[in-house]
Order: C-alpha cells, then structure tokens, then sequence
C-alpha cells in the first residue's frame, strides 16, 4: 500500500462484504428453498431461514426423483453427469496431448493443414451447427447413449493449444540427451515428457471438468431417454412442467446438488483451476 | 512452431494426430459444412422435396423482423452483461488489491460461481424473481415495482443479464486481480508522491495500464454472451414474453429443433460462424501484441 489511509481499507473491507453477499445470496436462498416443506413455498415472502426437511427432500429427489419430469431420481443423473463430465475431461487431454506431441516433436507432411484443422474447431461451438451435428450423431446411432454424450465434444483445440505451448518451452537438451541414451520416441514420451506435464494435466482436468459437468444444449438434443438425462438438463425439465408451479422444494434440492460437484472442486483446487483458467486463456 | 530437432517417424505422428482429426472432421468440419450447404437450401415442411436457391435464406433472414429484433436482443443483452459483469468485478478487484489481510478468504468466497452451469445460474435468479413468491420480486413490491417477468419483457431481459453477469463476474474478477498485481507499484508510488489522490491515480494511471486485460475481457465476455448463455434463456424465459428475450442462439436452436426451418436456421447458424470467427480473430490478433507489448 501507497499511503495509510485508514477509512479506504475499511471502505475496501466493506465493498467486499458486500461483493460477496451479493454473489451468495442466490445460493443462500436456493439453500433455504430446499430444506422446506412444499406448503412453506407457496406463499410470498417464503422463508429466509433453513427448515426442517433438509433430509426428507434431499432424500427424495436422489432416490425417487420428481414424478412430472418422469420420475428420474436425481442421483441417477449425478451419476450421468459424473460419466460425461470424466468421458469429456480424461478424452480431451488424452487425445490433445498426443496430437500436441505430434506436432511439435515430429516433422511431416500436411503437418500444418493439421494444425489447422484443429484450430478451426475454435470458431465452430455446438452452437453454431447445432443441426447437422445432431443429424451426425443420428445417423451414427449415437443418441441416448454416454459415447454420444462425450465424444463429440473431445475435439478441443485449447487443450491441443495449451500442450504445444507447454512442449516448445520444454528444453531441447532433454530430448537430445533422451535419444543418446537411445529412447524411441513413444519412450521419450512416457518417461520424460508426461511426467513434465502434470501439473498442466492436472490444471486442465479441473477447467475441463467443469465445461464436461456444465453442458446443456448438448445433452438436451441427444438424450430422450430418461435413463440418460445429466442433472444440468434434468432441471430444466423439472421447471417447465405443463399447467402447475414447478415443485420449488425438490427443484431446489436438485439445484443444489447440481451445483455442489464443480464448485467443490473449483474451492478445494483453487491454485490448480486460477493456473488452469489463466492458461487455457492465454 | 516445432522443436529444432525433432523424431523422424513415418508413421507415428499421424496415428497420434488421427483421433484428434478424426473427431474434429465428423463432428465439426462434416456438420460446418453442411451447415454452409444446407443455407442454401429451402426444404418444403415435410421434407419431400428440397430446392437450391443460393442466398434467398440470408435475404429472407435481413426481411424478417423476428430475425432483426434477436439480433438486437443479442446485442443489448450482450453490451448490458458484459458491461455489469466487467465493471462489479474491477470494483471488486481493485479493493481486493488494497488489501493484504484475508486477501486469498475474499478470492476464494468471489470465484466459486464459476462452477455453475449457465442453466443452473438462470434457474437460481429465476427463482429468486418469481412473481408471486421470490425473494427478490418481494422486495421490489415493498418499494412500489410490480416485477413480473413473464408478462414485462423488459424484466425479463434484465433478469437474464442478471444471471448472466452473476456467473461471469468471478472470472473477470480473477484477470483483472491479476492485472492490477502487474502494475509496478513505483508507478503509483511516484504519483502519490506528486500528491494525486487515489480516485486521481486510479482514472489517470492504473485505468489506462489495466486496458490490455479489459480488451481482453471484453471480447471473452461479449462471446459468453453470445453462445454460452443459451443455457439460461432456454432454462427460464424460453426467448420470452413476446420474443424479448429470443438471443439469436436461442434462435437457431428454436427455428431448427422446434419450428424445423431447416434452411432459415442453416442460415443464422452461418451468421453466428461469421460472428465467432471475426471475434476468434480479434482475439487472436490481439493476443500476439499483448505477447510483444
């Protein structure tokens, strides 16, 4: 700090406070929303202090699930979601590590048309060619299934970005001293490289996790399976039931447990996911 | 680009490069391009016969109001979010930078929403603006506003911008934290010395230093606001009342899947490829002479 000024730091101390209940209070009321008895929540203003049927609802919606969204019981998506989110991450690194490698450590023809065509992946989001993609997928048999739900969206040039940079600033000496001692290049890979390359392994995992856990157009054009509805997803077809207020208590609880997986692991990595975020940006 | 010294191999570089190219060919390349094929098409409503028609899709696209107006819903929506999210979160960083105790306690408690999907973020202010029973309506009520998304389109695109920058703020947050630390401390030392006050050293020294990273902001929050927030327009207003909050991705996903205008959707989707390239590009560009600078 410049100069000592005593009332600034407070006025820092509290804008912050304030910074920080605005954020959470969303999350607080969604809290308090799913620990109360249906009746609580049907008349304004609903409550703003936890009720008494925290274990009651939260053990309906993992078990049973809410009967207007086809009675999918919310653990059964957790479950989902836990398998694409970890199809997405492990898929992603593993297929853009090894084209990363390619690319910088091989010389050969159409190397940069390579390079390119995974760079263009950048510019096409599911967004944009929602359509053909799905008739894709279709057409391979792929719908309502976990390889549809992931393999689609392992293409990722961030990845494939973040590893060739990585690698450039690897050393050369260490691969010429690799191949004196006569390691082949698979070798060189496995002994040197990867275990280089683990703390940014390790970074992507959490940003890729949370892109993997988060998706929701994707999931809801290629799921009509109850079976393989994702939580994110699930959600939403629990509060757009036709003709009735959605069920706010069960709805919340889902929220919650939604959100719980990523934000826990945003908190509990926070060194691995602040490197990972400003990384995968650069 | 590649190393001085590199393995010679004939085949092992493709048969690593293969499953990258090959998903990034069927699932992006293959369904781009029919994207680009089929805007050129017009396919009668049963799918029996289709016809070529070069660009009338796009012609039709400038002469349809409902085009025009999400274009200009994007366009609020995306100034509007990227606008809040950006400005809370430079306040917020720039008293965090003030502060040396607790300073990791405040990070941790700013970036966790983050980790919540689009969709999710939507359903909690959803919820937290229902007319009749949330929290938020409530106390509008009580200071005299009648909040009532579903019939007033206007609060309707505030409760999406709402929840949009909501999620985005600790993002933004953390880059502009990590801006304000690059700033040389002897640079605001000196202009203490010359006896400008913090408001004064703020606008004049740390504002102008900081506009790399706000650049850099900008462009990754207008193209969050663009595609990632279809999340929370298809989760609560469905593009709602009235069309008032239809986001030209909401669009192409509604016209496509719901209305099943295959051509007139092939149609946006190239638009909105137009719109990311030329945002890709200016990412890029700039990155580069952020690298030099």
């Amino acid at each position: 700090m410049v100069e000592n000024r005593r009332y600034l730091t407070y006025v820092a101390h509290a804008t912050l406070i304030l910074g920080i209940v605005i954020v959470a209070f969303p999350i607080w009321v969604t809290f308090v929303a799913s620990t109360h008895e249906p009746q609580d929540l049907l008349t304004s203003p609903v409550p703003i202090w936890p009720g008494g049927a925290f274990l009651e609802n939260y053990r309906q919606v993992l078990g049973v699930g809410l009967e207007a969204a086809g009675g999918v019981p919310v653990g059964t998506m957790m479950f989902n979601s836990l398998v694409m989110a970890l199809a997405i991450t492990i898929g992603k690194i593993a297929i853009s590590i090894i084209a990363a490698y390619a690319i910088v450590y091989f010389d050969f023809p159409f190397r940069m048309t390579a390079f390119w065509l995974i760079f263009v992946t950048l510019m096409l989001p599911v967004e944009v060619r929602i359509l053909p993609t799905f008739k894709v997928v279709a057409d391979l048999g792929m719908l309502n299934s976990y390889v549809g739900l992931s393999v689609p969206l392992i293409a990722s040039a961030t990845a494939t970005f973040l590893f060739r940079q990585f690698f450039l600033t690897v050393p050369d000496e260490l691969m010429e001293a690799a191949r004196i001692d006569g390691a082949g290049p698979i070798k060189f890979f496995r002994d040197v490289l990867l275990p280089l390359s683990r703390t940014n392994i390790a970074a992507l995992f959490v940003i890729l996790f949370i892109f993997g856990w988060n998706q929701y157009l994707w999931p809801l054009l290629i799921t009509t399976d109850e079976s393989f509805y994702t939580i994110v997803m699930g959600i939403q077809r629990m509060v757009t039931v036709a003709d009735a207020e959605p069920q706010w208590h069960l709805v919340m609880a889902t929220t919650m447990l939604a959100m719980l997986p990523p934000v826990v692991v945003v908190i509990c990595m926070q060194q691995l996911f602040v490197k990972g975020l400003v990384e995968v940006e650069k | 680009m590649k190393k001085r010294i590199v393995f010679n191999h004939r085949v092992l570089p493709y048969a690593l490069l293969a499953p990258q190219i090959l998903i990034t060919i069927v699932f992006f390349i293959w369904p781009a391009s029919q994207a680009l094929y089929q805007a050129l098409l017009i396919q009668d409503a049963f799918g029996l016969s289709t016809q070529f028609v070069w660009f009338e899709n796009f012609s039709e696209l400038i002469d349809d109001e409902f085009y025009l107006n999400s274009f200009q819903v994007t366009v609020v929506f995306s100034a509007a979010t990227a606008f809040l999210a950006m400005s809370a979160a430079l306040l917020l960083a720039v008293m965090a930078d003030r502060i040396i105790k607790g300073a990791t306690g405040y990070k941790t408690l700013l970036i966790w929403p983050y980790a919540v999907a689009p969709a999710v973020a939507g359903v909690l202010w959803w919820f937290l603006f229902n007319p009749s029973i949330g929290v938020a309506a409530y106390i509008l009520r009580v200071f005299g506003y009648d909040w009532n998304h579903t019939l007033d389109g206007g609060d309707a695109m505030i409760l999406i911008i709402v929840a949009a920058a909501w999620k985005q703020i600790s993002y933004n947050f953390l880059f502009f934290l990590a801006g304000l630390q690059a700033i040389p401390k002897s640079l605001i030392e000196a202009a203490a010395i010359d006896g400008a006050s913090p408001r004064k050293r703020f606008w004049t020294i740390v504002f102008p230093l900081l506009s790399p990273t706000t650049f850099f902001l900008l462009v990754v929050n207008v193209v969050y606001a663009f595609f990632d927030t279809f999340g929370i327009v298809h989760a609560t207003t469905s593009g709602g009342p009235a069309k008032a909050t239809e986001i030209m991705v909401y669009k192409v996903f509604n016209d496509g899947f719901v209305a099943l205008d295959l051509g007139g959707s092939a149609a946006q989707s190239v638009i909105l490829m137009l719109i990311v390239i030329t945002l890709t590009v200016v990412q890029f560009r700039y990155i580069e002479r952020r690298v030099e600078y």
